[in-house]
């Protein structure tokens, strides 16, 4: 077992070394690495931008390019919330608490070593869970028939759903609509065409590009314009030799950076916890056992430590449901299979066996992505910190020019630049309506599966809907079932004893300098 | 009652979501359900519509129940009628300009009345905006790419 992992390893090196797929994995980490640190840009939106230009490149380069625009820009956060306080990027909300007053102290350069130190450590913990997992969970799940497959995603999708940002009920709500939306265009089967309105540019389906674009682009341009305060750089000038933490904070820092990678590689198992969900976690419970609990938010290196180690060994871990199953656990993952299925893979158990190159150069891309982004990282800090100082006003209609040529491309037609914007407005209509439109990602590019399977698992069982929780015939579909609805009933237990969120303290002391409005 | 219902965003969320969920469900009944073994186009739209109509239900229904938010108004406090304007339009000129013009007019017209909308920037920023994101721009998905898009056209 442990042979045949490191020998698939040795190759997915080779792979990942061939020069032109070097290059991409390199463009995917500058590029994330800046999306990271530029403030009001998400990996989402860069994903997105990105993804009509892979189109031309090999599926390899491609999956390498993307991904590496993902881990790339938890980097680049990090720099972000410890620096300005800023948690643009979700992950690295609890980073600020401890991470700020660091800076204030003169120890933010310290504490962005320390945060790539912790990465590093979280990221090949995170590959390494993959290098061995991902094969133990492709031999089950080559078992599974059409009904497993179908149990399988109803949980991931309403994990995927009911864990993330906001209420469970919105989250379900989002899925749906996302199921929807995927089923827009020709049916499978018959042909007939379905929600299209007798718009022939819809007999295709909505194209995922525009949908992402609208969403996390127009939409997140539409909410953030003016809002966004300028930032302050008084705090940002870090040079090379400032990374250099102490012998003392590198002893206090070891235990945070491993409890934080062991709890992110947990959370990265279940579907819809994502990194944001481990950092909480990490940053919480480190406080918890901490003897001087009352220094944490007063700038303290294990806060900066734990949750960055659990945030990037759950990034790298994410990417074993979605590429071993098929099953993405969030709207970043959802895009990463949606550019695979772009390319003719069909994503699912035998992705490993028929396309080693492309999960093995994977792996093997997330170790060398990791230390080019070290490098990236500790020589060029300055660099980084000058990006910072961007200003939004030049950023978004940047990215707006991006986002219209990039969703043209995608069949040279202008077409769906308009689909595009409609999908834009709905999505900020969703946002106001405090709906957070990320499930609607997972739900469009899992929809067409669950159909087939679903529609396929009823013609095996001759239409009887018991199937799915037939315990004799069907047990690992049984169990996914009791699986999703315990998810279900834990949720609402907690919801019905605590009305508030499970973490509002952390919460709240995240939120205040978030996204500042500017004063008129 | 009534009054304070009409302020809450859940009563609009739920509302929208049954809304969604009621058209989803009317619409699907137009094509073939089939049987449980042999599903038709229309059976698994069908489906999904009812339940997005139950959540919409359950979404109002949770609308009536919680008590009235701090913070309920739909639109934010400050309303960024600039800014969300110019957003959707720079794309719709895109489109206009693209159609008739080509990539570096429909680049510059996109660029420059989508910078108009920050309340900070000013004409001459945006023009300069503009022009520095069409000359590499063009050049990026013209000449590197190859993107079937002239960079000029006469499109009447």
């Amino acid at each position: 077992m442990v042979t045949t992992a490191l020998t698939d390893l040795w190759f997915g090196f080779g792979v990942a070394l061939e020069p032109h797929n070097l290059m991409w994995c390199f463009i995917g980490v500058l590029v994330g690495n800046m999306v990271g640190v530029l403030p009001g840009m998400g990996p989402l939106a860069t994903i997105s931008i990105l993804l009509p230009l892979t189109f031309g490149i090999p599926p390899v380069g491609a999956i390498l390019m993307l991904s590496g625009v993902f881990y790339g820009a938890q980097y680049g956060g990090a720099i972000c919330s410890i620096l300005l306080n800023l948690p643009c990027h979700p992950p690295h909300a609890v980073t600020c608490l401890d991470g700020f007053p660091l800076t204030k102290q003169g120890r933010g350069g310290a504490a962005l070593g320390i945060t790539v130190i912790s990465s590093f450590v979280g990221a090949s913990w995170g590959i390494t869970e993959m290098i061995f997992l991902a094969p133990v969970l492709v031999t089950v799940a080559l078992k599974f028939g059409p009904a497993e497959i179908c149990s399988l995603m109803l949980l991931g999708l309403l994990a995927g759903s009911t864990l993330a940002r906001g209420s469970p009920l919105k989250g379900v709500a989002m899925t749906v609509i996302g199921l929807i939306i995927g089923i827009v265009g020709s049916d499978i089967e018959t042909g007939t065409p379905r929600f299209t309105f007798g718009i022939p540019n819809l007999f295709d389906g909505v194209e995922i590009v525009a949908l992402a674009l609208g969403l996390f682009g127009i939409a997140e341009f539409m909410k953030s314009v003016n809002q966004l305060s300028e930032v302050d750089t008084k705090y940002t000038k870090v040079t090379f030799k400032d990374l250099r933490p102490t012998k003392d904070e590198l002893r206090r820092s070891w235990g945070a950076m491993f409890r934080g990678t062991i709890i992110g590689s947990l959370c990265a198992l279940i579907p819809g916890t994502g990194p944001t969900i481990a950092s909480f976690i990490s940053y919480a419970t480190e406080k918890k056992i901490s003897k001087t609990p009352e220094l944490f938010g007063t700038g303290m290196i294990e806060g900066v430590a734990c949750p960055e180690a659990s945030t990037h060994s759950s990034v790298q871990g994410d990417f074993i449901p979605t590429m071993s199953l098929g099953i993405p656990g969030d709207a970043v993952m959802a895009l990463i299979l949606g550019a695979l299925m772009i390319q003719g893979i069909v994503p699912g158990p035998q992705l490993i066996s028929e396309h080693p190159d492309i999960f093995w150069g994977l792996v093997a891309s997330f170790w060398i992505g990791n230390i080019m982004l070290v490098v990236l990282n500790v020589p060029m800090i300055g660099l980084w910190v000058k990006l910072l100082a961007i200003p939004y006003k030049y950023l978004y209609p940047s990215a707006l020019f991006f986002v219209c040529i990039g969703v043209y491309s995608t069949n040279n037609d202008m077409f769906q630049v308009g689909e595009t914007i409609v999908i834009g407005l709905a999505g900020y209509l969703l946002l106001l309506l405090d709906f957070h439109p990320a499930p609607i990602l997972l739900g469009f590019v899992l929809g067409p599966r669950f159909e087939e399977n679903f529609r396929r698992a009823m013609l095996i069982s001759r239409g009887d809907s018991l199937v799915f929780i037939d315990i004799r015939n069907h047990p690992i579909s049984a169990f996914f079932i009791f699986l999703a609805v315990m998810l279900i009933v834990v949720q609402l237990y907690v919801r019905l004893r605590k009305p508030k969120a499970l973490l509002p303290e952390l919460e709240m002391n995240a939120k205040p300098n978030a996204i500042a409005p500017v004063e008129p | 009652m009534f009054q304070t219902l009409l302020r809450k965003r859940d009563f609009y969320a739920g509302g929208l979501m049954t809304l969604l969920g009621a058209g989803v469900t009317l619409d699907s009944s137009t094509y073939d359900r089939g049987s449980l073994t042999h599903m038709g186009p229309g059976m698994f739209p069908l489906m999904l519509g009812v339940v997005l109509t139950f959540i919409g239900v359950l979404i109002f229904g949770s609308a009536l129940v919680t008590p009235l938010g701090e913070d309920e108004h739909i639109l934010p406090r400050q309303k960024e009628w600039r800014g969300w304007f110019c957003i959707i339009a720079g794309p719709v000129l895109f489109i206009i300009f693209g159609h008739y013009f080509g990539m570096a007019p429909a680049t510059f017209m996109c660029v420059f009345v989508s910078a108009l909308g920050d309340r900070t920037s000013t004409f001459l920023g945006s023009v300069l905006l503009g022009l520095a994101i069409t000359i590499p721009g063009c050049a990026l998905f013209s000449l590197v790419l190859h993107l079937p898009f002239p960079i000029f056209r006469w499109g009447f």
